[in-house]
């Protein structure tokens, strides 16, 4: 699984950089329903016309029983399409349980950015929620970013303001 | 009485089919048959898909009869033959699971390869399905007269991947008509072009009409269907307009038959499902 996710990043792999980081802020909005369910949430990172994405984050399951959480991964489906079902799940350094509602700030450091080939991105974020809905959200970023580069975006019902910070 | 039409004007299609094979608009049969399986792109370590198995005159709703499963046959990802699970036949639909234990696409065909046979015999016209050619030498009685022999090559199939998608159970079989992916089966979204080969016997089959229909008849006015043409080399692409699934069906009658002066009837039909995207 290492092997697989390390080649996705090494082939675009072209500049290295240093210090960089990416810092995103994720609302998970807090929901009146009867059944409520954490979404599932899945970040990355994709570039116009290539097929190989950079996974930052995967929020899901992970402590059910015999990894039985992994059975709705398909449902966060553009990210199961482009990168999910390569994915032998968990992964390390890749997936986490599921987060409350509220806004989580997450830290992206040159583990996983460093090696990123200068270009325009699309930050992806998508989320699904047992037995409620779906929702994608895409913030353009440039890479190595401008100082204090920011890009914002707001979810309609399955997410909240969701920002991205870059230092290169 | 389809049959007996078919009959009736045989000497005609048979010359025609020694130049070309023969397109066979798909309502020759009155009922849509049909596989409808609870997923197609799945997730996780222990997951099953239950199937529904019917035919009817609505996409997918069972009405009318429940599909025979004597001839299904179920192909794990490394292309072996597993089990169907809790098969079951009821009024208006047969019903059956596979446990996806392996990483993969998965193929549930229900292939039909057989003979029919139709002669008279006092005055009488008997008909005889699901034949071999030992049964049909034994129990025509030698004072029949007008046998008519029609082979049928029939071929359903559904693919659910759990995982990668792979391509084992895609090789085709050389035999009837068959669908071979260019775009994988449980790829296909919404507003993307899926590309097919329809083959004949292994072989390019051209010139033949692909029908198309999205499921959920039952709650709009029109049937909503496409028809598209396969090009010299057996091809077709569409576009899928929506998500969901769709019933793609294809026919030809040419004179290949492998019985003497047997007339052949080849089908294929697959139930496809349309991600959104």
């Amino acid at each position: 699984m290492r092997l697989m996710f390390s080649a996705a990043l090494s082939a675009v792999i072209v500049v290295p950089a240093s210090a960089a980081e990416m810092k995103v802020s994720v609302e998970i909005p807090r929901m009146t329903v009867a059944e409520y369910h954490r979404p599932y949430v899945a970040m990355w990172l994709e570039k116009a016309g290539d097929p190989k994405v950079v996974n930052l984050a995967v929020w899901y399951d992970i402590k059910l029983k015999q990894n039985e959480g992994a059975k709705w991964l398909k449902d966060m489906r553009q990210w199961w399409r482009k990168t999910g079902r390569e994915l032998e799940m968990p992964v390390d350094g890749l997936s986490s349980p599921t987060r409350a509602p509220g806004t989580h700030e997450v830290t992206f450091d040159d583990a996983k950015l460093a090696g990123l080939a200068p270009g325009e991105y699309q930050f992806v974020i998508e989320a699904a929620r047992e037995v409620g809905g779906r929702e994608l959200l895409r913030i353009p970023v440039q890479w190595p970013p401008k100082p204090d580069a920011e890009g914002k975006a707001k979810g309609e019902h399955e997410l909240g303001a969701v920002s991205v910070a870059l230092k290169p | 009485m389809t049959i007996l039409r078919v009959f009736k004007s045989r000497p005609v299609v048979a010359a025609a089919a020694i130049a070309a094979v023969v397109a066979v608009s798909a309502p020759a049969v009155a009922h849509r048959a049909w596989m409808l399986p609870s997923a197609t792109v799945l997730s996780g370590d222990d997951v099953w898909v239950t199937v529904d198995a019917a035919s009817s005159n609505d996409l997918f709703y069972f009405e009318h009869h429940p599909m025979r499963l004597d001839n299904l046959a179920v192909f794990s990802p490394d292309g072996k033959q597993i089990k169907a699970e809790n098969i079951a036949t009821g009024r208006y639909r047969s019903t059956f699971d596979v446990k996806l234990s392996e990483s993969g696409t998965y193929k549930m065909a229900i292939v039909n390869d057989s003979l029919f046979a139709s002669y008279r015999v006092d005055g009488q016209v008997k008909r005889m399905r699901g034949a071999t050619p030992e049964k049909i030498e034994k129990e025509i009685p030698k004072n029949a007269t007008d046998v008519r022999v029609q082979e049928v090559q029939s071929r359903m199939e559904i693919f659910v991947t759990q995982g990668k998608p792979s391509d084992t159970v895609l090789k085709p079989t050389g035999r009837g008509l068959e669908l071979t992916a260019i775009t994988h089966p449980n790829n296909l979204v919404a507003g993307e072009k899926a590309e097919f080969r329809l083959l004949l016997d292994g072989q390019p089959a051209k010139g033949v009409e692909v029908d198309i229909i999205p499921g959920g008849i039952r709650y709009r006015d029109k049937l909503n269907d496409v028809k598209v043409k396969t090009s010299d080399d057996g091809m077709f692409s569409f576009t899928w307009p929506e998500p969901g699934m769709y019933w793609i069906n294809a026919g030809v009658r040419d004179d290949k038959a492998s019985y003497k002066d047997a007339q052949r009837r080849a089908s294929y039909t697959a139930t496809l499902e349309v991600m959104a995207p």
